[in-house]
């Protein structure tokens, strides 16, 4: 067994434990360090597949910034455990738990039938130039450029946003 | 590959707007009054863009490497998008000291949610299509609460927030299966080896996965729960501008995604898709708005039966149809926009008189805006020769050309049901005694975004050639 | 890399993808509902890194990047709806915030 198939099944292994948990914790703090436990195994996954500068942003950006936002606010808001979860409305929440494992079969087995690698020959070197810094940074400021501005007005929106809804005083 | 600079000036309708953003934080900050500047700087500024976009309508051109579309159908959407909130702004100056929240952040994200929309309907990348829509959308969410004492605007901003974000998931997700089969975002790639793609199941399910996204921002059955709360609970205003615009924006993008349906005849492999979403919108639309007595809520449902109306035109798939359904956004939007600013000025605060027993004898109190709201009821009914009306027909004539006959038999029946629900409106206004009284202020300003509301509703009623012209000179580039 | 086949990459994402649906779903609590939404695009991030790493093309890289963006955006945006209704309303269960009949 190659050592980078053992580090997916190790990854892999963490995240999916780390996903269920988050929904199954009735303490919403838990469930958000254990969201933050999985962006780790995620960025982990992205080093393996070549994403360097993704990996870096990953654990930056998502695991740094925007679940210390969400902790931050869970702290400031200390909301109460949830009831177990499935103490009401039980019918319905088994109807989506099995709604939910459907489409995930039926994701799964299209995946294998429709074999999407089918079609791809993996080529290690333009793989792990695509990942770089360089590479990114070049197509996001050439061919990109209007995404990118436009991403810097939904920022501004966003700040706006925030700001109306959270500011002391109306006037 | 670089740019030129002439790029950027055929990229003048995203300027005018991005730059006016920039100014009207500018203004924010550093001016006073900036309260009663910035109405009316926005009020140019859409302006300006709407009449730039229908102007240039002939210059077609992609640019920045097949990144942004200008001219031709953008340009259109980009008109509709323009007046359309020009008209909800000239509504709102009256309506926000009555609703509690006049100021100036309102006005600057009205204008990004606009600059979204502009950016999604000119789009010629999956890429280009995400973002406009989340500009858009955090833009909604955030004008769905911006009042946040109330605890049916937080509400109603928290049920859009939620149900959105979470239809986020589905299109990124979506997306990412469609990038995973194609290689690539470029919607160009897409239209013109569709027919190839369309073998590849997971391409299918990619695409699936991003038309149900969708089908929850053009409010369609059984994607529509968020619909009724948020349009009730939102400034009347701002119900006005997403139920209309936001609307356009979305149909905008099926219209980009599908372009190869209808244009290269590529197999419609949607056609039971949209056909389903078709049936169950119109029908669910028109019965549950029977029974509501809220305005603003009858209107909510009545949207959702509009989106099933033109959900046929997308089941149909032929340029006819397509040309149909853009016509029917520009008409509705107005008809709507109209409808929205009448309730506006009757609103009194804290929601008060939202209700349709405020109506009855509005014809005594001030015949004007009765007229008025009569001739929105009329065009939303679709009765002839209204703007609604001719809405409808393209878009049956195009399921009957697809041989859906069925369908458009369905929709034609489901608008004789919604008849009833309009025609209470006017009912109301007009055979019956007011019961409470209460003085109406009309604001002039609010007033104007009604008077042409009104005049373009029954414009395009009565002259539907001039704008169908243009849009079928465009609709297949 | 190599020695890894792309369904497994694919097939976890799904797997996530679905557990954050399912916890959307089953939840209550507004934060945590925004959380499994996070999970979702996160699941997407997952695919589309991994279809850009065996293509062998940035583009799928630079979505995520994209994406990264709009989650922080939403993330302010979102938050700050929640504590507005949280100061209203004293709680953040979507259970209790329901004043509108359907």
């Amino acid at each position: 067994m190659k050592i980078d198939l053992i580090l997916f099944f190790l990854l892999a292994g963490i995240a999916v434990v780390t996903s269920i948990l988050v929904i199954t914790r009735r303490n919403a703090i838990i469930s958000a360090v254990f969201l933050v436990l999985n962006f780790f195994a995620l960025a982990g996954l992205y080093l393996l597949l070549n994403a360097q500068f993704i990996s870096v942003v990953q654990i930056i950006v998502y695991a740094g910034a925007i679940m210390v936002l969400f902790l931050f606010v869970l702290m400031l808001l200390r909301t109460d455990n949830e009831s177990p979860i499935l103490s009401d409305k039980r019918p319905l929440k088994y109807f989506a738990i099995l709604i939910s494992v459907f489409v995930f079969v039926q994701i799964a087995y299209l995946l294998f039938a429709g074999k999407p690698s089918r079609n791809i020959t993996p080529d290690e070197a333009a793989s792990i130039n695509s990942g770089t810094i360089q590479a990114i940074g070049k197509e996001l400021y050439t061919n990109y450029i209007i995404p990118f501005e436009v991403a810097g007005f939904l920022l501004l929106a966003a700040t706006i946003g925030a700001l109306v809804l959270a500011k002391k005083k109306f006037e | 590959m670089p740019s030129t600079i002439n790029e950027y000036f055929q990229l003048m309708p995203f300027l005018i707007i991005g730059i006016g953003i920039i100014l009207s934080v500018v203004i924010e900050i550093s001016s006073k009054s900036s309260k009663e500047i910035l109405p009316w700087f926005s009020i140019i500024l859409f302006f300006a863009t709407a009449l730039y976009s229908i102007t240039n309508i002939s210059e077609h051109a992609v640019l920045f490497g097949g990144m942004v579309e200008v001219g031709g159908k953008p340009a259109i959407f980009n008109f509709i998008f323009n007046l359309g909130a020009m008209l909800v702004v000239m509504s709102s100056i009256g309506y926000l000291k009555k609703y509690g929240t006049y100021f100036g952040e309102y006005y600057i994200l009205i204008q990004s949610s606009v600059l979204g929309m502009m950016v999604m309907a000119g789009s010629k990348d999956i890429l280009m299509i995400f973002l406009g829509l989340e500009l858009m959308s955090i833009c909604f969410y955030v004008l769905a609460g911006i009042n946040r004492n109330k605890l049916g605007a937080n509400e109603a901003a928290m049920k859009y927030f939620l149900l959105g974000s979470f239809t986020t998931g589905f299109i990124v997700y979506g997306i990412a299966l469609i990038y995973g089969t194609t290689g690539t975002t470029s919607i160009q790639n897409l239209i013109d080896n569709f027919g190839e793609y369309s073998s590849n199941i997971i391409f299918v399910t990619g695409l699936i996965l991003f038309l149900i996204g969708f089908s929850f921002k053009i409010a369609a059955v059984p994607f529509h729960m968020w619909v009724p709360d948020v349009y009730q609970g939102s400034a009347t205003t701002v119900t006005g501008l997403m139920s209309t615009t936001g609307k356009t924006a979305a149909f905008s993008v099926l219209i980009i995604m599908l372009t190869s349906i209808f244009t290269l005849n590529s197999a419609n492999i949607f056609k039971p898709y949209f056909s389903a979403i078709a049936v169950l919108s119109m029908f669910f639309g028109s019965i549950v708005a029977i029974s509501q007595n809220n305005l603003k809520r009858m209107l909510a449902y009545s949207s959702i039966s509009h989106a099933g109306y033109m959900a046929v035109g997308l089941a149909a798939a032929n340029s006819y149809s397509i040309s149909g359904i853009i016509f029917y956004l520009a008409a509705y939007a107005f008809m709507n926009i109209g409808a929205f600013s009448v309730i506006s000025i009757i609103e009194g605060e804290n929601d008060s008189r939202t209700d349709i027993n405020v109506y009855a004898g509005l014809n005594s109190k001030n015949p004007v805006l009765a007229a008025f709201m009569a001739l929105f009821m009329f065009a939303l009914a679709g009765i002839p020769p209204m703007a609604g009306f001719f809405g409808k027909y393209y878009v049956f004539v195009g399921a009957i050309e697809s041989n859906l006959t069925w369908l458009a038999i369905l929709g034609v029946i489901s608008s004789m049901i919604s008849v009833y629900f309009y025609l209470r409106v006017i009912v109301f206004m007009y055979f019956k005694d007011a019961e409470e009284n209460f003085e109406i202020e009309v604001a002039p300003y609010s007033l104007s975004s009604v008077v042409i509301s009104g005049v373009l509703v029954l414009m395009f009623g009565l002259f539907p050639d001039m704008l169908l012209r243009l849009i079928t000179a465009v609709v297949s580039l | 890399m190599s020695s890894v086949p792309m369904e497994y990459y694919l097939i976890l994402s799904a797997f996530m993808f679905i557990v954050g649906v399912t916890g959307v779903l089953i939840r209550r609590n507004a934060i945590v509902v925004f959380m499994c939404i996070e999970l979702m695009l996160n699941s997407a991030n997952l695919s589309l890194v991994t279809f850009s790493s065996y293509l062998g093309n940035p583009i799928g890289q630079i979505f995520v990047f994209f994406v990264m963006t709009v989650a922080a955006a939403e993330a302010a945006v979102g938050l700050a709806i929640i504590i507005a209704i949280f100061r209203n309303k004293l709680t953040v269960n979507i259970d209790e915030i329901n004043i509108f009949k359907w």
